[in-house]
């Protein structure tokens, strides 16, 4: 039966060319349109830590010595505070993180030196993070401990640098020290670089430098602060600060992030209470003003509190989809038109027996063939449109290709929406009385 | 005369001529919108820096110990005052448009009662005000012995100039000189307003706050140092920037020359409003493909409606209706449709506007736009019909003897 609604759906379609075309063309174009801009929020808003997320969490708390706070925490932490919670190993796994941007020379290759994006970490980051290595491996506990001068380097860098050949054990200068390679990363795009993410509340949506890449260089906290001084940079301080005669390990500013994984429920609300009475202490010492400000998100919520799609992206998904309703009513009215033009022959089929429902079915199978070709149409304008996303000069550009989901969501959503289109016009193709037709005929 | 007898015909086809005034009802809430936005994004680019940004360029280094500073910063000026063509170099912490650093959170009273928002603080050295060309409006020029040493961010006890929508947002309506803000135990006194001054990013304060700057005329040194405002004839400005770059790598070989912020004012606007730009393209997109369905969807229907009503329009004409009368038949058929759905449109407008407004940083949406998005509509509506009424008006008396 199905079979013979196909033959009859083809034959109507090619009965009138232009109507059909019109049809195809408009839920192709809004297909195209909404897939496009689905396709970047789904890539946008995706879980950069797949399997893991669940168990990474972001422990905050406020370091000020005035009780004034509108914000919550600052979105990272002072030196001591960090350090003491990091230091404590409450958590199954813990990584200290800060940034810098650090002059760095590779001693024999001629080039001369750069500024490259720098990671000052501790030894849990690549297992905790699932970083891949392609040479070598991360540094160990000791060497964290040790001020080792160690580095591991990217995937970009090794390329720039070393042609992409094994590097493991040359010898890098950054700032003014030397450090020797233990480790070269293989590709790696987490999106967002989530480890990084902060400051979104205060970024007014522009949250696009989120999908950058991750750092070039990752250098052991401890090794960092003796090779970088106080180059680290600063995310907010709470009051002045002379930058040439005092650390940044004694400033009054945040530049550190702590991150941990908690294995199990029991451990997380362990770690909320270690958190809490750690804050109550400090208070207790003088040091902290604001003992209840304390925060523990997971990774997923922390990217949500950062607003991490940005709102651009947000906007034009909204707009698509307004488009594609708009294409969908025009679609409802074409359907409508062309079933009803077919009543006499509709007629004839309900006179020789065909019973609404196979009307109904009839007509539903020409709209979903419709719903298909759209579909077709719809996934070329998709390619097209990412390919048009791929050339802007944006961070998150290369990120923006269709895999299998939004493959098979674009067709999904083809037939979905031309179906919904026809239910209507079928409806009332279906409620044709065939005794009025016949007597037209 | 025609209208009781269109509305008699429209009552037969309810479905039909909701669906259509529907879409045109969504495309004119879409339409008011997206053009709203567009001229939005639009507005946002034109902001006055109120810089010769046409004569300046940035420079920038890294990889340098904040302790060499002064030796440092004289190096630099020394040979960036050497390129050919270099009217002042100038040391400065920012330009507009460049990286968005010295942002400030300012009080109104010594006790930090009263919050005056966060405000952008250039501190820049001697010759910069000159160099930036900025239009003072009241008061004067910060002079030689303004310029303060930086003391932490910025120095203790600064005289400065802000820009005249940073004095109206602080002090509305009074007289802005000599008065003072704070930020934390950090001291501004007012000596000079300027006609317009952007800041380098609006960021948290939104797109509204991009004139809240403040220049604070600062002596270089271990916490200035590094970036540097070039000034050149504007034809001669990108060779200069060019001279500049080969010039001091030669001069001050152990610094890292920063290319992705080094660049001319023009060039930073230029990255610093794209992404709006590329919004406001796409936008335009959307409008053109948008009234595109919806005449397509115009034609449809039309063209369908003639055709079943071929022997009715024969009829009319054999007892005399003219093509005009069935030409405008149509033609007002169409106009009150697009009227319904533009009356459901404007309500829809409203809807959507205040709906963005909850997400984005948006303005109402201005009245003006509703009568220039009926009109569109009104005007593709009866384009679009024009087709398949011309048609309808063909069709020759003698189908009313046919049947079928």
């Amino acid at each position: 039966m199905f079979v013979y609604y196909l033959d009859l759906a083809l034959r109507s379609l090619k009965r009138n060319k232009v109507l059909t075309a019109l049809m195809v063309i408009a839920i192709a174009v809004g297909i195209g349109a909404s897939m496009t801009t689905l396709t970047v929020t789904y890539l946008l808003s995706g879980d950069p830590l797949p399997g893991r997320s669940q168990r990474i969490f972001y422990p905050q708390v406020n370091p000020s010595p005035h009780a004034s706070t509108k914000h919550g925490p600052w979105d990272v932490m002072d030196y001591r505070s960090a350090m003491d919670l990091w230091s404590a190993r409450r958590a199954d796994r813990q990584a200290l993180i800060a940034n810098a941007t650090v002059k760095l020379g590779a001693p024999g290759s001629g080039r001369p030196p750069l500024m490259v994006p720098t990671l000052a970490t501790t030894a849990d980051f690549f297992p905790m993070f699932d970083a891949p290595f392609r040479y070598g491996r991360g540094w160990s506990a000791d060497d964290d401990a040790g001020r080792t001068r160690v580095v591991v380097i990217s995937d970009d860098l090794n390329r720039k640098l070393f042609g992409g050949e094994d590097s493991v054990g040359r010898t890098l200068r950054l700032k003014d020290g030397d450090v020797r390679i233990v480790g070269v990363l293989a590709p790696w795009r987490p999106s967002p670089v989530f480890y990084d993410v902060r400051g979104g509340r205060y970024s007014n949506g522009d949250t696009a430098s989120f999908f950058g890449r991750p750092e070039d260089v990752f250098v052991p906290f401890a090794a960092a602060e003796d090779l970088v001084g106080n180059d680290f940079d600063a995310f907010t301080c709470w009051a002045g600060w002379d930058s040439a005669n005092a650390s940044l390990q004694s400033s009054p500013c945040v530049w550190m992030g702590l991150w941990v994984q908690l294995d199990d429920a029991a451990k997380v609300a362990g770690y909320r209470s270690f958190l809490a009475s750690y804050a109550a202490q400090q208070k207790t010492l003088g040091r902290i003003a604001y003992a209840e400000d304390t925060r523990m998100m997971g990774l997923m919520q922390w990217l949500d509190f950062n607003q991490v799609v940005p709102s651009d992206v947000r906007l034009q998904t909204w707009l698509a989809f307004a488009f594609l309703a708009i294409c969908l009513f025009n679609t409802v009215g074409l359907l409508l038109a062309k079933f009803l033009r077919r009543g006499g022959e509709i007629g004839v089929r309900r006179a020789l027996g065909a019973t609404r429902r196979a009307v109904f079915a009839q007509c539903l199978v020409e709209a979903g063939l419709i719903g298909v070709l759209g579909g077709v149409g719809g996934w070329l304008l998709t390619l097209l449109g990412l390919w048009l996303i791929r050339r802007q000069p944006v961070a998150y550009a290369d990120l923006a290709r269709l895999d299998v989901a939004m493959f098979l969501v674009t067709f999904g959503l083809a037939v979905a929406v031309s179906l919904l289109a026809g239910a209507l016009p079928a409806m009332r193709a279906s409620r044709i009385a065939p005794a009025l037709q016949l007597k037209v005929l | 005369m025609q209208t009781g007898l269109i509305l008699a015909a429209l009552r037969k086809h309810r479905l039909a001529t909701l669906l259509i005034a529907l879409e045109i009802a969504l495309a004119c809430a879409v339409l008011c919108n997206a053009c709203f936005l567009i001229a939005h994004r639009m507005g946002l680019t034109r902001v006055d820096s109120g810089v010769d940004e046409s004569a300046l360029a940035v420079f920038k280094i890294d990889g340098f110990e904040a302790a060499q500073a002064g030796d440092l910063n004289a190096r630099m000026l020394a040979g960036l005052r050497a390129v050919p063509g270099m009217q002042s170099a100038s040391v400065v912490n920012t330009a507009p448009f460049g990286l968005p650093t010295g942002n400030a959170g300012i009080n109104l009273d010594r006790e930090g009662k009263r919050f005056g928002g966060v405000v952008g603080l250039y501190l820049d050295g001697p010759g910069s005000f000159e160099a930036l060309g900025l239009r003072l409006v009241a008061g004067r020029a910060p002079q030689t012995g303004d310029f303060q040493p930086m003391v932490g961010f910025a120095p203790k006890d600064s005289q400065v100039v802000v820009s005249h929508t940073l004095a109206e947002h602080l002090w509305p309506g009074q007289d802005p000189l000599g008065k003072e803000f704070w930020s934390g135990d950090y001291h501004f006194r007012v000596i000079g307003v300027v006609a317009h001054m952007a800041r380098p990013g609006a960021g948290e304060g939104g797109t509204g706050t991009i004139e809240w700057s403040v220049f604070v005329p600062t002596q270089p040194g271990p916490n200035l140092v590094g970036t540097y405002l070039l000034r050149a004839a504007p034809q001669d400005l990108p060779r200069v920037l060019r001279d500049a770059k080969a010039a001091i790598a030669r001069a001050v070989p152990d610094v890292v020359i920063d290319h992705e912020n080094s660049r001319t004012l023009g060039d930073l606007r230029e990255r610093y409003f794209r992404s709006d730009r590329v919004m406001a393209s796409l936008l335009v997109g959307v409008v053109a493909a948008l009234l595109g369905v919806t005449a397509l969807g115009i034609v449809g229907l039309a063209s369908f409606w003639v055709q079943q009503r071929r022997r009715q329009i024969g009829i009319r004409r054999a007892i005399g209706a003219t093509r005009g009368d069935i030409l405008r038949y149509f033609q007002t058929e169409n106009f009150l449709i697009v009227t319904f759905g533009i009356a459901l449109g404007m309500l829809l407008a409203f809807a959507l506007n205040a709906m963005l407004m909850r997400f984005y940083e948006l303005p109402h949406l201005p009245l003006a736009y509703l009568p220039a998005g009926a009109l569109a509509l009104w005007g593709l509506g009866q384009v679009a019909v024009l087709g398949p009424a011309l048609r309808a008006a063909a069709v020759p008396p003698v189908v009313a003897t046919r049947s079928g």
